[in-house]
């Protein structure tokens, strides 16, 4: 087993994620996840656009009345920074460096918790000028299209601390380095999801 | 845990069952299950038959034949011909690429157990207040005001039962892709593992649409969304097409498998080597990717105008030519052929005029214009019942026939089989053929009954006929399962003498490690090459025998989904019940909790070790 073998920086293989058959079903495996993830946010964006701006006769919010870039531009920022720093941890893991690993999620973790004090302040900042959940098909269609990316987020930052503390103490094999690389392939997804969010609902949104 | 034989109590013996992650036993449960909604499902179709038997019949109230039709259809798509043949391919596949399991042996009981609790929750609704009544499409335009609770059964049952379908594709895609057996090229794959590896690739991009549509309905439901209500500017055409870009898909997941069956059949009964087998292949792909270009053929009369409907009928005209490609592939496979006529043969040519007809008349219908004519009549009725039971039922019931002894051992009875085939093909024909005439007379679908006079009534009175020698059938069916199992004969190795491929290279009955050594594939049909070859083995090997790696069983899988089939409760009865938020919270707890569990917890599985392999015969345990 793989946990039996002690690795040193130079024994520790290239890509260690797919070192094993176990490793190259979990890469195959969650890539093709991605693949349904993708599709559906599609259906969650299409269903945006045909409902974005559409609400009971004389509805006074509309994308441009209700989004301001100046929020949106610091979650993006704290969100795309979280994605290099985990690119920074699968960096060191690649160099068989478990505390590099360690310190870069765990910047990852506190950028992700930033972006989501932000969103949390941002929804109840709408909910508190009457944009509800029920307020109308605009209000239910951009909650649950950037609420599905928040709850992305909040498993993502979940899976994330969870594997940082089973791990802490026995570092860096062949069996966790695949458990990091699929979760920090997750958080790309995640980041990927949020330009398309930050493009058609935001910028659009208050060009249109 | 040993490969050394013990007789078990009941107690361990249902602990087995619901901790299996072996792919074999995951197909027995599918099987079972699959098969037991297969006959609720039929009772359903029986009940509307007799309504519908002679007109202004008051046997069924309007409300009550609402539900029943709206879960016979969702009953026999997602928790009959499904399951079925997920349960065919867990037993087929990783036996027919030379390999030990699946990619994912956990997913695997995983997919299961969810398809398993959403089928129940969603049945449970006859007992608690109604089942769902808006069809099995549940048009939002109807199912929003669907009062009672019968709708939020149907997409909360549908959605847990629907990610383990979602599971389920995403494991055989890697399983085909990563664990092929040396030699075992994608052009040296039998046509039902190619099959299965097309159908899994529509599951994976068709069921998040249906998910964000059912979340949708969940949402305007139980928790005050307004996608679908207009009044408050949504639109209740995003159901439709969401629904569609999921369901015309799920059409081809359905039958390609069930085409894979057949390609087995007519090469193992012809006694001769599929022909034109890459056309086969590339027919397969090609129907998959149509498949996702047509679902506004269901929208014709929606009203998308000209140009659409012109794209959406152009395209699915288009897929008429790989299907033509395949029946023509079959025909010529048993031209020439030296014929066995048993009854997986018997279903396989009984499948080609059946499934020649509702082909023809799905090009009818891809005609817009004419489509406007056949829409929501019994014409479309007949149609898809062609495709459906000519096609995925016939398949069924030969795959169980065909791989009947690799998953138990026994041979099923051929007299009994063919008795089974004649009332069930006859009984078929009698039941749909007339009604596509029912429909060009102009009766609507989904009518609870009909007034007298109109002409209609003695080609319903035949099609309740028909519908009865169909359900003698299935009784003669099951008959014969439960005679076979008592008698208990086994058949030992290569049951059917002509197989072609490795799943019936291996010994009688599988081990549970499947290979004792990995093999080595040297061609399309490559136990037919050794068999050729004068090899008494059927196989040759590609490694020497060594330790063999095995998951370990787990209980997980039942909780996490068992966690997901009691928060369901909470979301139904969310805003009217003071409970309902706490049981949501807590099943999602157990869920969540059961998922934390499987990551930390290292579960590295076990070896089996070459000595006891060595004289190891076989057998499960």
């Amino acid at each position: 087993m793989a946990e039996e073998v002690k690795y040193t920086p130079q024994t520790w293989p290239e890509h260690p994620e797919t070192a094993n058959l176990e490793g190259k079903n979990k890469f195959l495996g969650f890539w093709l996840f991605l693949g349904g993830e993708t599709v559906l946010f599609a259906s969650l964006f299409a269903t945006y656009l045909a409902l974005k701006n559409k609400g009971p006769e004389g509805m006074e919010f509309t994308t441009q009345s209700l989004f301001e870039l100046p929020l949106v531009f610091v979650m993006t920022m704290l969100l795309l920074t979280s994605s290099l720093t985990s690119v920074y941890a699968m960096y060191h893991m690649k160099n068989f460096n478990f505390r590099g690993v360690q310190t870069w999620m765990a910047i990852t973790v506190l950028l992700g918790f930033g972006f989501l004090a932000l969103e949390i302040y941002e929804f109840y900042h709408y909910v508190h000028i009457g944009f509800t959940y029920s307020q109308s098909a605009f209000s239910s269609s951009f909650f649950t299209l950037v609420g599905t990316h928040g709850l992305h987020v909040v498993i993502g930052l979940g899976w994330i601390i969870l594997l940082m503390l089973r791990n802490a103490k026995r570092g860096l094999s062949i069996y966790t380095a695949q458990k990091y690389y699929t979760a920090s392939l997750y958080w790309h997804f995640i980041d990927v999801v949020w330009v398309f969010i930050f493009t058609v609902v935001y910028l659009m949104g208050v060009m249109s | 845990m040993s490969a050394i034989a013990q007789k078990k109590g009941f107690g361990s013996a249902l602990w087995d069952w619901l901790t299996t992650v072996d792919h074999k036993k995951i197909a027995i449960l599918y099987l079972a299950s699959g098969g037991f909604f297969f006959v609720v499902g039929g009772i359903e179709a029986m009940l509307i038959r007799i309504q519908l038997a002679v007109p202004d019949n008051s046997f069924l109230s309007a409300g009550l034949y609402n539900e029943i039709l709206t879960m016979h259809g969702t009953t026999m798509i997602f928790l009959a011909a499904m399951p079925i043949l997920f349960g065919y391919m867990n037993a087929v596949v990783p036996l027919q690429i030379g390999a030990r399991d699946v990619a994912f042996p956990f997913l695997n009981s995983l997919g299961f157990w969810l398809f398993f609790f959403g089928g129940i929750f969603l049945n449970l609704s006859w007992f608690m207040g109604g089942a769902p009544d808006a069809g099995w499409t549940s048009y939002a335009s109807l199912s929003l005001y669907s009062p009672g609770h019968g709708i939020d059964f149907y997409a909360l049952g549908l959605q847990i039962s629907g990610a383990g379908t979602y599971i389920a594709g995403i494991n055989f895609l890697v399983t085909i892709i990563n664990m092929r057996a040396p030699g075992m090229t994608y052009m040296r794959m039998p046509l039902f593992t190619w099959t299965t590896f097309v159908a899994s690739a529509l599951i994976l991009f068709a069921f998040p649409p249906l998910t964000i549509g059912l979340f949708f309905l969940i949402f305007d439901r139980m928790f005050g969304a307004n996608f679908f209500d207009h009044t408050m500017g949504g639109n209740t055409i995003i159901w439709e097409h969401l629904f569609w870009i999921f369901g015309h898909p799920e059409v081809y997941i359905l039958i390609l498998p069930a085409f894979g069956i057949f390609s087995e059949i007519f090469a193992i009964f012809s006694r001769k080597r599929l022909f034109g087998y890459s056309a086969m292949v590339f027919a397969t792909v090609l129907i998959g990717f149509l498949g996702f270009m047509v679902w506004a053929h269901h929208m014709f009369t929606v009203g998308l105008g000209p140009t659409a409907n012109a794209i959406f009928a152009v395209a699915t005209m288009a897929i008429a030519v790989p299907t033509g490609v395949k029946i023509f592939n079959w025909l010529l496979t048993i031209w020439g052929g030296s014929i066995k006529v048993t009854t997986p043969m018997l279903y396989a040519l009984g499948f080609i005029p059946s499934f020649v007809a509702g082909g023809v008349t799905g090009v009818m219908q891809a005609a817009a214009p004419l489509d406007y004519q056949l829409h929501d009549s019994y014409f479309i009725v007949a149609h898809f019942h062609y495709v459906i039971v000519g096609g995925v039922v016939l398949a069924i019931l030969a795959g169980l026939h065909l791989y009947w002894p690799l998953m138990f051992n026994t041979m099923l009875s051929e007299k009994l089989g063919k008795i089974t085939f004649w009332f069930f093909f006859l009984g078929f024909h009698a039941t749909f053929f007339i009604q596509h005439f029912l429909g060009l007379m102009g009766m609507p679908r989904r009518v609870y009954t009909f007034i007298e006079g109109q002409g209609w009534d003695l080609f319903n009175f035949i099609s309740s006929m028909g519908a009865i020698l169909m359900a003698i059938g299935v009784i003669v069916l099951v008959i014969n399962i439960v005679m076979t199992t008592v008698k208990n004969v086994p058949v030992g190795n290569d049951p059917w003498k002509d197989g072609r491929t490795l799943e019936w290279a291996i010994p009688q009955p599988v081990p549970f490690y499947n290979f004792k050594r990995t093999p080595l594939v040297r061609g399309l049909d490559t136990f037919w090459i050794e068999k050729q070859e004068g090899n008494k083995e059927g196989m040759s090997y590609a490694e020497p025998l060594s330790d063999i790696h095995m998951p370990n069983n787990s209980f997980i899988p039942f909780v996490m989904s068992l966690g997901l089939f009691i928060a369901a409760f909470g979301a139904l009865y969310n805003g009217e019940k003071a409970w309902a938020v706490p049981v949501l919270v807590i099943g999602l707890g157990i869920t969540l909790a059961s998922m934390a569990t499987r990551s930390l917890k290292d579960d590295h599985g076990y070896h089996i070790h070459k000595e006891d392999l060595m004289d190891h015969k076989g057998g499960n345990y």
